[in-house]
């Protein structure tokens, strides 16, 4: 069995059919493109892996977890999910910074937020033992909140190294440029560890020259073994970094396999349509 | 009677206006974000029922309001007793407080209007975020209340300066319409100047409200600046 495991994903809007029954499979430690043109369902279903969406029906399976069976009643409740979705993390086409945070606070929030509730199990797990007095615990927890509070931070200071981002650790989002922001919400992202890394369309908002910073940035994660699933419209990207491409048609996906076979070799009329469209804009 | 005495005097009455004003300010904000959930809810029964009040509140004068709170409860009760005339005698002989009771009505009814229209200022500003903010923290595993405080509430706050600072505004000069249930506040406390055929008085009082609004625009500008270090 794959790394995750995606199986028939149906998702209807109103009585529009987004998604028809969209089986996935990513490997872990590899990357997939998903391409398709607009309109395909490409962001519903990563909105859907991630969470933010409920598919009407389908399984998903994680590391031999099953996350998600529609076929089941299952818990949906605000902690269930926040778990559920910590297993992944999305980089958004429109960034989704937050304006009033400095770069730093922007990767540091959620794991320093997350860091209260892991205290209190630690405060939880400290009770149990009768033996320590309330001064020991006391001071078991300090060290442990200022281990974990160093953590988070040297943690950030290493993705901002990864990202190129050092010299703008205290700078705020609105001073930087699209190419920068993209980066730091990529940083962010990978502030919490994810098991897989997702991208809707990163270098879409993007002025064509800053599109290559950002991409080198997914390069590079592609490299160290991340394990991804990206959407984008970059057909050279998609052939030289993922390693398995998915073309995404109306809803349902039209071919699937190595990168290089399927878009070196398209069998259906409409990838290979697709396929010239996307190089005619490019030529 | 002199410039000094007739300024003390004035005083007095400016200080029943800025305490009409504090308390108003201080309770109406939270009960307008209070409001604004309300509206907002999910729960229909509950949003109209809200939207409903919130319009009512709107729609008719705060004078008239003022009436209202300061009649109705009376009217209502079996024994026909102004709640608020008796509060006043009540205040009057035992604490020497004069129209304190009117007062109260007039803080009732001030906090309510005002927590409606602040309420839709909230509701505005709540609803300008973009869904993209509550997503990035619901992926990064925020909880609900955690994406309202860390991630929205600062946006918001930018957002809704410039409508509250004309709103907050616009209260300080609305004190003024309680002295139609008797609160001496400074242009009633003029007033009974005017009655001895002193009128300069009357105008003098304009001074007070220029320079307390005066000092709330200056403290607006003030906010907006800090706030400017981003944008939202
Ligand atoms: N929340 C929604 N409500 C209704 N329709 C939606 C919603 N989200 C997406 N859709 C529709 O679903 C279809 C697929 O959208 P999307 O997944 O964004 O496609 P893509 O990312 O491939 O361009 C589109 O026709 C879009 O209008
Ligand atoms: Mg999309």
């Amino acid at each position: 069995m794959a790394y995750l495991e995606i199986k028939n994903f149906t998702k209807n809007f109103g009585d529009v059919e987004v998604l028809k029954g969209i089986d996935m499979q990513v490997e872990k430690g590899k990357a997939v493109s998903i391409i398709g043109p607009s309109g395909s369902g490409k962001s519903t279903l990563l909105r859907c892996i991630n969470f933010l969406e409920t598919p009407d029906s389908g399984v998903m399976v994680l590391d031999g977890e099953t996350l998600l069976d529609c076929s089941k009643k299952e818990k949906r409740d605000d902690k269930t999910l926040r778990n559920k979705r910590l297993n992944f993390g999305l980089v958004f086409q429109s960034f989704n910074l937050f304006p009033q945070h400095s770069v730093f606070k922007n990767l540091t929030l959620a794991p320093t937020l997350l860091l209260k509730d892991k205290i209190k199990a630690y405060k939880k797990e400290l009770k149990q033992n009768k033996e320590l007095s309330f001064k020991a615990r006391k001071s078991l927890i300090n060290c442990f909140k200022a281990e974990q509070k160093e953590l988070i931070e040297k943690t950030a200071e290493e993705l901002l190294v990864k990202t190129g981002l050092t010299d703008k650790k205290n700078a705020y989002p609105c001073e930087l440029s699209g190419g920068q922001c993209q980066r730091v919400a990529i940083a962010r992202a990978l502030a919490l560890n994810p098991k897989i890394l997702c991208f809707d369309e990163p270098t879409s908002a993007l002025d064509p020259e800053l599109t290559g910073e950002v991409l080198k940035v997914i390069r590079s994660l592609a490299d160290e073994k991340h394990t991804i699933i990206i959407v984008t419209h970059e057909m050279g990207f998609a052939k030289n970094v993922s390693d398995k491409v998915v073309f995404l048609y109306q809803g349902k996906v039209e071919e699937y396999g190595d990168a290089k076979e399927v878009l070196e070799n398209p069998k259906s009329e409409a990838l290979k349509n697709f396929l010239s469209s996307v190089s005619e804009k490019e030529g | 009677m002199d410039f000094l005495t007739i300024t003390q005097t004035l005083l007095e009455g400016f200080a029943v206006t800025c305490c009409l004003f504090f308390i108003t300010l201080l309770l109406s904000l939270p009960l307008g974000l209070l409001i604004s959930f309300c509206t907002m809810s999910k729960f229909k029964p509950l949003s109209y029922t809200f939207k409903v009040i919130v319009w009512i509140i709107r729609g008719i004068p705060l004078m008239l309001q003022l009436f209202i709170v300061y009649f109705l409860p009376g009217m209502l009760s079996k024994e026909g007793i102004n709640i608020f005339g008796e509060l006043d005698n009540y205040l009057y002989f035992e604490l020497g407080i004069n129209a304190g009771g009117a007062l109260v009505a007039a803080l009732i009814a001030f906090i309510i209007n005002y927590a409606c229209y602040f309420s839709e200022i909230f509701r505005g500003g709540i609803e300008s975020i973009s869904k993209g903010q509550y997503e990035a923290g619901q992926v990064l595993g925020m909880k609900k209340g955690q994406i309202f405080s860390h991630v929205v509430l600062m946006q918001v706050i930018k957002r809704i300066v410039p409508p509250m600072s004309n709103e907050i505004i616009t209260l300080v000069k609305d004190t003024a319409l309680a002295r139609v249930i008797g609160v001496i506040e400074i242009i009633r406390q003029a007033e009974i100047f005017a009655t001895k055929a002193l009128i300069w008085p009357l105008f003098y009082t304009g001074a007070f409200y220029l320079l307390f609004v005066g000092a709330l625009t200056l403290l607006f500008g003030f906010i907006e600046k800090k706030l400017s270090y981003f944008k939202a």
